[in-house]
Order: C-alpha cells, then structure tokens, then sequence
C-alpha cells in the first residue's frame, strides 16, 4: 500500500511545523516538546503492540523503565555517547520484549493486561534491591548532561526515523500478519501466519520502542534515572495517549503524544481549582470527556472527516 | 375482533443490511401462525422485530395497541414471550433458576406455575439443581417452553423450535405446543423451516422470500400449493 | 412420552478443578498445622486473613464488574477512598462510628450507580478500551477532588473496634482482625444470599450472563448492570473502611497498595470467579504476612512485586486463575 499524498503532505508538514519550532520556544517550552516526543515514541510502540496484533500491555513504564536505566548506567560506567546509549537501549528492550513476549503467549486479554500491569509495578523496584549497581532509591546519574535545543532535536529526529520504521513494519507484510493476528487469530492462523513468531516479534518492536522513549526520558530530566520516575502511572499515561491516538493507526500518534505529554503541565494553571489540585481534576475530566466523545480516537475522527469531506 | 399481533409494512435492517422488505402479517387471539421460508428469508428477524430486539420501521400492533420503539424488556411486559434462535437458556444457571426467570415479570408467586410447568414436564423436577446447559437439545427446548410458559404469555413466538432435533423430539413438542394452544388459548406465530410439520400444527400461514411476504392463507391451501409443495414439502 | 437422554445431574455451579482444590486442602493443613507449632506463625496468620479479607472485598468488587461488563475497573480502590473520607466527615460532623459506616454505605451505592450511568453506559458499546481509560480518567479525577476538598495531609479516622487483644492460649489475637474478619466477610455473605436466593439477584446474574437473553424475559439489563456497580462500589467502601480499622491513619494513597493486591487477587482466583477472589485475596494475604515474617529477602518494598511475581508463576501454569474456566479455542 503506498502512502496517500495527503498523507505524505501532512508528514510533511509537521516535520517542517517541527523543525522550525524550537527557535521560537522557550529552553522551558523545548524540553516540554521534548517530552512530547518521549511520549509520541512510546505511544508508538504501544500502538504496534496493542493496536495492532491486539495484545494489551500496561507495562510500556517498564521498558521506559530499562531503557532509561541502560542510558543512564552506560553513561555514567562507560562514558559512552548518549546517542549510542539509545542504540543499545533499543537493542535490549527488543530482548527484553520478546523475552516478556514468549510467556505472553500463553495469555490472552484481560489476563494479560494485568501481568504486564505487574510487571510495570515489579520492575522498578529492581533498581531498590540492587542498589550498589543500579542506585537504588538515589537513583543514576548520567556522566552527561544536555541543552534543551540539543534535546529536542535528538528527540524528534529520533521521533521522525522511529516513526518511518513503525510505518515501513505495518505497511509490508509483518503489518498484515499483525492486523490479521489482531482481527482473528484463528483465521490468522487458518491462513499460516505463525502466531508465536509475529506475536513475540510485536512484543521486541514495540518494547524496543519504549525503550528509546526511555532513553530520551532520561536524558530530559538531567539525565538522572530514578525509580519513581517509572512507576505505575507512566504506564497508564502511555496507554491514555494511545488510546486518545486512536488504536490501530499512526495517525493519532501525535494528538495523543500531546494530550498526554503537555495537559498535565497545561492544567496546572486552571485558576479555580488550585494549581496541583487543578491539575488533576481537570487531567481526569478530560481523559474522561475524550474517551466519551472520541471513544475511537483521534485516529477514528480522521476516516470520520474524510467522509464528511467526500460527501461534500 | 382486531387480531392480536399485527405488523404493517414492517422493515428491518442489520447495519447496512436490510433483512425485511415491508412485511405484513396477523394473527388472531388463540391462532397458531407460521412463518416458512428459505435461510435468510427474514423469519427471525420478523420475530425480532416484534419483541424489539431489532430496530423496525413500519407499525406493529398488540391488543389493538401500537409497540412503538419498546425493546424486548417492555415488550415481555406486555405479554409476548419470544423464545429465540439458540433458545435463549442461561446455561450456567440452573434448571430451575432457568424457571424462575420464565416468571420475572410476574408480580404474584409463582406456585401454581411451577406445577403446571411440571403437569407438562414431569422430568423437570428431578433435573431442577442440574446446569442448564448440560441438558441435551431436545431437553432445552423444552425447558424453553417451559421457561416462556411460566411467564403466562398471551402471545408466543418461538423460533425454529424444530431446529436439531430429531423427528421423534419434533413431533413431541409440536404436540405440546398444541396442548398449550388448545388448554389455555395461548396465541402463537412459530417461525419454522420444517414446512411439513408446521403446516399440520398451524391454521395458518405465511410464506417469506428474501424479506418479503410471497405467500400466504390457510395451510391447507398452502399445503397444496405448487411453488410451496416443490420449495418447501419437497414434492 | 419419549424417553429422554439420561444425564447425571450436576449441581449448578463450578467445583474447581481437582488440584487446586487439593492445593487449598493442602494450604488450609499448613496453616493449620503451622498455627498449632508456632505462636507466631498462628498471629501472623490470623492478622494475614484479616488483611486479606480487605483484598477480597475489593477484589470481589472487580470481579464483579468484570464479570457482569467485561471492565476492569482502575477505579474501584480510588472510589472506595472517596467513600472512606465521606465517613471521616460524616463522623468529623458528629455522626457515631456506625452510624457513618452505614452512611457512606449508601453513599457508595449511589456513587457506583450513577458512575455507571453517567460515564461507562455511553461507551461501552464502542469499545472496551475505551471504558478502561474512563476508569483510568477517573481514578485520576478522584484523586484531584478528594485532594481539593480535603488536602493531601494526614487524617486521622476513629477505629470501631478498639485495641483489646485476645489471648487464646499462648496467641494473642488483636481484636481488630476480627472485627476486620467478620465485617468484610460478612458482606460478602450478605451479598451472596443476595445474588443466589433472592429474585433481583438472580436477574442480575441473568443480565450479566447473558444480556441479550434476559431481556427477552423482562430482565431490564442495563439497570441491572448500574446496580451491580453500585454494589461494587459498596464493597469496594467496605474494604476501605476496613483497611485500618483502628487509630485510622488517612491519606489519599490509601487504597492504592490494596487495590494492586486486589488485582493479584482477582486475577489468582480467576476474574470471573466470585469465589476465587474471595479466596485469592485471603490467601495472598497470609502468604505476605508469612513470607514477611520468615523469608528476610522479602523486605516491605518488595511486597508488591513479590506478590506479582508468584502471581505470574500461577497464571504461566493456569493462565485463566486457579478457579478460572478455561476457553477452549480450537486452531
């Protein structure tokens, strides 16, 4: 399937949008972009996983969780180059995923939802135990830190070539055996799509994807990896954003990088409520008031638009 | 007398799917009517249509009274019993769970029921703690009957009652679908495939082709009628 | 009359299957064995069931949901939080211990039901994803408000049962955990008659067994299923307020370890098991407790991910929970 013009245009257009952006932001405003992208790459991976071969992770905080670590130990044991440190912290999540993905097999649904969901809760208590190595409670500190300009273009250069990889995956043949595997298994398999095989698979991509988001994570926030950076609720906001992305499609990815990466801070400033307060509130009502008016997703508006638009 | 069920140019739809074409039928208190047809006539969704289970346009009456938009709940309200496609037991329950949820809509105890339930279906009370779902095929279409008689229907509407079952079973509960009709007046539109079988029960009834009525009178016109005897009786 | 197939009758109901019934006969054996040798193993087992009926209870509530709507609830620890500040209130405003208890009961029957009304009805039809991240969007919410009225400091609550301890033999047993003990279990008693032996409990087992069929006998389903969430949240309530029944100590990360531990629960019981969640929160309860007291590599930290990582082992061997139905799907 080759992309559809508009499609290209509009990737195109945000790339610009995105390139040009930085030198009207503040360091401030940057890194929030920054953050932004953390969250467009592990809403990524996620999508590729659950929106795609129907597998529900709310573990992706997990492998944010080892990536993150693996940026920071390596930078601060071996010197190495942030970026490098990415590479490899790709590399291990993809283990790691598809090391997760073989039990997972054996689970289906809302049973496996919940074991990832230990998992996100169990793994960043490693670092608590094995604190001579890992930092424990104290956490790690990378032996570099960067400038947000620097940050934000790292990120959303990593943002932009993960993107094109996730779309290359889905459109060829991987991405049928996916879609097949997510609309029926058992037809998928009448039709000789290895389960084990592309379901594992989808597991490595998508958590060698939260991996990267990790890495990035850690370097937005000096570079320091702690435990409680990584705990139950970045799972959730993971699965928020793909959901409010839209499952099934990369074109929400965005929208939902947004809702989840900027409202949180944005909210914070609601006068009537109170500043921390606020932000939970009107967090909350949102994610809440999003799912009941977009119960598909920003992803599901744009067929939706597209129709509106062909009728007209 | 206005008959008890009427449906006026009734259509229906599955999404994009229309399955009923303006479809017309009556039936008159203490009546048995049949609804042939081929699969995928429409048979089951007319009977759909009536107990609100499907969105309709086109008017139906009851009593004399219009449904209007009315979903299955208020429908059995009413008084109309619709024993489903697939029988609509609740397998995990048991047998006599199955029963008492025949009388739900009942406001009065449900004694005297339960021993004419068992008049017709003696067996039922040794099976009463044993899960529905395990009785066999022709047990569960009894326990169907015996379900929608608890809930002491003016109308019946049974769908495809004959349906796995083998001959023996069929020509039984046919024979206890007629008892009820003659013992206590209850009115009922059987939806069937099995031509021969509902033709001899019923006094009347219609033919359906892709959604719409193409025949329809006394059975025993029916029963010689060209198209029905080389479509349907299979001679 | 035709002979019909002669069947065994089973009684309705599943019996689970042969080894886990033998492994919980053999778990019922340790403890008491253990509790007849050892003074300490006996507390701390007796402290780990009250503990653990906290779980069940909240457990039960998911299993609930689950069960009648295919949801998980992320929000069933955050609404019973809500309810156990209303009871602070309500006693701060002059209410008795009891008095309030059975207050924020109603509350929490009222809060449930409209929930469901309000924010699951609209959605559940589109996609059960979407509900999710409803009840994700909630537990965030609920944290905000009860934040905003009442401030994230620490409250102290009343306990109803005091600090007596009992001493049977050489056991001391604090007078707590039975209260504990037989409040939660309690209720979940109360509402299993409710659900087996009365007429409205038997419509909603119908209309979440099987919607489509229950509404052809009149059942109104989707009241049903607003009142089993109000029943839920009425047990979710229940678990909150027996959470630390004396000098309660409250402050809005309250349920937040419970209701990980209630998930455990569940899904180690098998998540449309009523039973298995009673028995799977009892059981992670004494195994924390003892693992606590006896394998020194456990420390508190390590509680949760040490009960999520047996939870793990269990479901690679029964992926369904131990009392769980397997569905058999042929390839």
């Amino acid at each position: 399937m080759r992309p559809r013009a508009s499609t290209v245009g509009t990737a195109a257009a945000a790339a610009l949008v995105l390139a040009l952006l930085p030198f009207t932001l503040s360091g401030y405003h940057q890194a929030l972009a920054a953050q932004v992208a953390v969250f467009f790459v592990a809403i990524l991976g996620l999508n590729v996983l659950t929106g795609y071969t129907g597998q529900i992770s709310i573990g992706h905080g997990a492998f944010m969780a080892i990536g993150g670590y693996t940026t920071a130990v390596l930078s601060r044991d071996h010197h190495m180059s942030l970026v490098l440190t990415m590479v490899v912290a790709f590399a291990v999540c993809f283990l790691c995923g598809l090391l997760v993905g073989l039990p997972a097999l054996r689970l289906s649904g809302v049973y496996l939802a919940l074991a990832t969901f230990a998992l996100a809760v169990s793994v960043p208590q490693i670092p608590l135990k094995f604190s001579k190595y890992l930092g424990g409670s104290g956490g790690v500190q990378s032996a570099k830190t960067v400038g947000h300009l620097w940050l934000y273009g790292t990120s959303w250069t990593v943002a932009a070539i993960l993107f094109v990889l996730a779309s290359l995956i889905l459109r060829g043949r991987t991405g049928r055996a996916f879609r097949a595997i997510r609309d029926s298994e058992v037809a998928a398999t009448s039709s000789g799509v290895e389960l084990s095989v592309y379901k594992t698979l989808a597991f490595g991509v998508s958590a060698a994807f939260a991996g990267v988001a990790g890495s990035l994570f850690v370097m937005g926030t000096n570079g320091f990896a702690q435990p409680s950076e990584f705990g139950i609720l970045l799972s959730l906001q993971i699965l928020v954003g793909a959901a409010v992305a839209g499952l099934g499609s990369l074109s929400g990815v965005l929208a939902g990088a947004a809702f989840v990466g900027l409202l949180p801070t944005i909210s914070s400033d609601v006068p009537v409520i109170g500043s921390t307060h606020g932000q939970d509130v009107v967090f909350g009502a949102l994610v809440i008031a999003v799912m009941l008016l977009l119960p598909t997703g920003v992803a599901g508006l744009v067929p939706r638009l597209r129709r509106l638009r062909a009728r007209a | 007398m206005p008959p008890l069920l009427e449906l006026q140019d009734v259509s229906a739809r599955y999404g994009q799917v229309q399955a009923l074409y303006g479809v017309s039928l009556a039936v008159d208190e203490g009546e048995i009517v049949a609804v042939l047809g081929a699969n995928g006539a429409g048979k089951t969704t007319t009977l759909r249509a009536v107990s609100g289970t499907v969105r309709r346009d086109g008017a139906i009456r009851f009593a004399g009274k219009p449904l209007g938009r009315s979903g299955p709940e208020a429908v059995a309200r009413l008084g109309i019993a619709h024993v489903p496609e697939g029988r609509g037991t609740f397998s995990e329950l048991s047998v006599w769970e199955n029963l008492r949820l025949g009388g739900y809509t009942r406001r009065e105890s449900l004694k005297d029921d339960f021993v004419r339930v068992l008049e017709y279906f003696p067996w039922l009370e040794e099976r009463r703690h044993q899960q529905a779902g395990t009785l066999s095929g022709g047990e569960q279409q009894m326990l169907a009957l015996a379900r929608a008689f608890m809930q002491r229907p003016r109308l019946l509407l049974l769908d495809e009652p004959s349906l796995g079952l083998a001959p023996l079973l069929v020509t039984e509960i046919f024979r206890i679908i007629k008892d009820l009709n003659e013992m206590t007046g209850l009115t009922v539109l059987v939806v069937e495939q099995n031509a021969h079988i509902a033709l001899q029960l019923a006094k009347t009834a219609y033919v359906l082709e892709v959604g719409r009525v193409a025949l329809s009178g006394a059975s025993s016109e029916l029963q010689e009628h060209e198209s029905v005897r080389r479509s349907y009786l299979g001679y | 009359m035709v002979e019909l197939a002669r069947r065994r009758p089973l009684q309705a109901g599943r019996l689970p299957g042969s080894p886990v019934g033998l492994l919980i006969a053999a778990g019922c054996v340790f403890l008491l064995v253990g509790s007849l040798v050892s003074t300490i193993f006996a507390q701390q087992t007796v402290a780990g069931l009250a503990t653990g009926a906290v779980y069940s209870s909240l457990a039960l509530a998911l299993v609930l949901i689950y069960r009648a709507t295919e949801v998980i609830n992320f929000a069933q620890g955050e609404m019973a939080m809500a309810s156990v500040y209303v009871a602070y209130q309500l006693i701060h405003w002059g209410f008795s211990y009891w008095e309030a208890f059975f207050t924020t009961l109603g509350f929490a029957l009222v809060l449930g039901i409209l929930i469901q009304l309000a924010l699951i009805r609209p959605v559940q039809q589109k996609s059960v994803i979407a509900v999710v991240i409803v009840t994700v969007g909630l537990f965030i919410l609920i944290d905000g408000v009860v934040d905003w009225i009442w401030g994230a400091s620490i409250k102290f609550m009343p306990g109803p049962f005091g600090n007596k301890i009992y001493h049977v033999g050489a056991v001391s047993i604090a007078r707590q955990d039975i209260g504990t003990l037989a409040v939660t279990l309690g209720s979940v008693a109360l509402l299993w008659v409710l659900f087996q032996y009365t007429k409205l409990g038997l419509a909603m087992r119908a209309a979440a067994l099987r919607p489509a069929s229950a509404r052809l006998v009149g059942v109104r389903v989707n009241s049903m299923l607003a009142l089993g969430w109000g029943f839920a949240a009425v047990l979710g309530a229940v678990a909150g307020l027996m959470a630390e029944p004396a000098e309660f100590v409250l402050q809005p990360t309250l349920m937040q370890p419970i209701l990980l531990y209630a998930f455990a629960a569940a899904v180690l019981g098998g998540l449309e098991s009523p039973v298995g969640a009673v028995v799977g929160g009892l059981a992670i309860g004494v195994f924390l407790n003892l693992v606590g007291q006896y394998v020194h590599l456990i420390t508190s930290e390590l509680r949760p991910p040490f009960a999520f990582a047996v939870l793990l082992a269990v479901l690679l061997v029964k992926p369904t929970g131990l009392f769980g139905r397997r569905r058999v799907r042929k390839v």
